[in-house]
């Protein structure tokens, strides 16, 4: 049984189709990376991994279950903006997962509940480098430091699954490097399941254990709507370094293809 | 080298255009352009700005010209009658509200500017705290919870169309003229309005926080305890003060009916003897009390919610 399988997805918002026939069966531990146009469903196949969304037709497993219909803290998400709270420190929004979790009325914690939430928040900003911006506001961060905080208030849960959306996308190269690093070595550390979005091909190959690629397969160019897209390449990358060349070479090939305006990966 | 097409460019230019007085060199360092002391004459009047010495002259410059048009103007009508009381001098007006300040009036041995501002200032907060209370009671809910949206949104739009001053004579035959009516006035005039900014500050927090709240486990509540209120306390305060205009035009219109004290009822009062040397200061008094009341609001809200006031990304 996998981990993650999707079964047959269907969704289409109103009269748009956004995807079609979406099947996957995922192991424990993968590293997926999602590529597409802009526009082609692979959002979307995210919020229903994140159960933010459910498909018109099919359904998502998790562990052979069908996953809840609303966010829940078994799979984390970090997205491109707005994934920490403004309102809230690098150590406050470090503390709010325990916080939740230990004082259902008033959401804070006070005492040694407190120190303790702190001690371990202190770790983790210790880990991802951000020690010296314990009680700096997100918006005294830099792109990068705000993400990698995001990324440290989404693992506090220890969820199975840790889903991205563009995470970097809006990072400057040599700092996306880094997180990419730092992503690898956490994933490595901890085993979870990742599925991440992104636009940079070469980041796809680069940390993804497999490569979905979403793209429609029927067009009408009289009506670009009138279909939804699927998975049109699921490739399986070795520890997401080294990659499948044969089959890698053959889906660039493909992209160089269809510069028809079809495909924009 | 690349200086030789560099120069050549400069030589070509019209001799009218550099701004610096610099002589044409053949290194390209020395290029005009960007000489910002000498060129500030010539930039476009949107890049120049002033300084702060000359920001505060400016400022004042509308009320200084003011003064002196209306000292003129008074000037002028009383030379030509002394018991003109219509543009009363400054003089007249500060021994009026010395009056006012200063000696204990004869009925009531209050000193009436004083009293009549703590009147007014005690109905103008009861109306603004309750109406603030209402507001993210009710807003809240309406910009979170979808059903208590579809239960709200409908009557509370409605409500909010109902002309406030049309419930006043409502008002004063439920609850009497005393203070209550004056209260509920302000209440119904700014409340509504008040609910659906609030709703609609909640609805534009990013529901990408929300999403990861619930990844993070938060119910409901918790989501609102953490996420939503300290998010919109600042909205809060600015929607306080947006509100404090109509709350003032509300607690004036009560007063100016039915009262026995407050800055709206000493106005109205003393208009019926074209008191203008009362009711000009305290028109200038209610102005200056609601502006100091804005700037306090603004403070705290920049002092209480320092992360809502960072712009940009300055470390």
């Amino acid at each position: 049984m996998s981990f993650v399988e999707a079964q047959n997805i269907w969704v289409r918002y109103g009269d748009a189709p956004i995807l079609e026939r979406v099947s996957i069966a995922v192991e424990r531990g993968s590293f997926c990376t999602i590529v597409g146009a802009s526009g082609c469903g692979k959002s979307t196949f995210l919020r229903l991994l994140l159960g933010q969304e459910r498909p018109q037709r099919g359904r998502v497993l998790m562990e052979g279950a069908v996953i809840p219909a609303e966010p829940t803290p078994d799979r984390g998400i970090v997205f491109q903006r707005y994934s920490v709270f403004p309102h809230l420190t690098a150590m406050q929004n470090l503390t709010l997962p325990a916080a939740f979790e230990q004082s259902p009325f008033l959401g804070r914690l006070f005492g040694k509940a407190r120190r303790e939430a702190e001690e371990a928040a202190d770790a983790m900003l210790a880990k991802i480098g951000l020690s010296h911006a314990r009680d700096r506001y997100p918006a005294q961060l830099s792109g990068g430091m705000q993400q990698r905080l995001a990324i440290a208030q989404a693992l506090l849960k220890r969820p199975k699954i840790l889903l991205m959306d563009e995470p970097f996308g809006a990072l400057d190269p040599g700092i996306r490097l880094d997180m990419q690093t730092l992503l690898l070595n956490i994933w490595r550390e901890t085993g979870m399941t990742i599925f991440m979005v992104t636009h940079d091909i070469s980041e796809a190959f680069r940390l993804g254990t497999r490569l979905i690629v979403f793209d429609k397969v029927r067009h009408d160019p009289q009506h670009p709507t009138a279909f939804g897209a699927t998975i049109t390449y699921d490739l399986k990358l070795k520890d997401g370094t080294a990659l499948d060349s044969f089959r890698a070479a053959e889906f660039l090939a493909e992209q160089t293809i269809n510069q028809d305006g079809a495909v924009h990966v | 080298m690349s200086v030789g097409p560099i120069s050549q460019i400069g030589a070509d230019e019209p001799a009218s255009l550099p701004l610096s007085p610099l002589p044409r060199s053949r290194e390209p360092a020395a290029a005009p352009a960007y000489a910002p002391a000498a060129a500030s004459g010539r930039m476009r009047l949107i890049n120049q700005h002033p300084g702060r010495g000359e920001k505060i002259l400016l400022g004042a410059l509308l009320f200084v010209a003011l003064i002196i048009a209306y000292s003129i103007g008074s000037y002028l009508r009383l030379s030509a009658n002394p018991d003109d009381k219509l543009l009363p001098s400054l003089a007249q007006m500060s021994r009026a509200m010395y009056e006012f300040a200063f000696v204990p009036d004869v009925r009531s041995g209050d000193y009436l500017l004083w009293s009549d501002t703590a009147a007014s200032l005690g109905r103008l907060f009861s109306g603004i705290a309750i109406s603030a209370m209402i507001a993210v009671g009710l807003g809240v809910p309406a910009g979170f919870i979808p059903r208590a949206r579809a239960t709200l949104a409908p009557f509370v739009a409605a409500i909010s169309l109902i002309p406030p001053i049309t419930i006043l004579p409502v008002l004063f035959i439920i609850f009497g003229l005393g203070e209550t009516s004056k209260i509920v006035l302000i209440v119904i005039g700014t409340a509504p309005v008040m609910v659906r900014y609030m709703a609609q500050m909640v609805t534009e927090i990013p529901q990408e926080q929300i999403i990861k709240a619930a990844t993070l486990g938060a119910s409901t509540w918790q989501m609102i305890l953490r996420v939503v209120f300290p998010q919109i306390m600042p909205k809060l305060i600015t929607c306080i003060r947006l509100s404090l205009a109509p709350a003032w035009i509300f607690l004036i219109s009560a007063e100016a009916i039915a009262s026995t004290g407050g800055l709206g009822y000493r106005i109205f009062l003393v208009r019926r003897y074209l008191a203008m040397d009362v009711i000009l200061p305290y028109v200038a008094w209610i102005t200056l009390i609601a502006f100091a009341l804005d700037r306090l609001l603004y403070l705290y809200s920049k002092r209480r919610y320092a992360w809502a006031h960072i712009e940009g990304g300055a470390l």
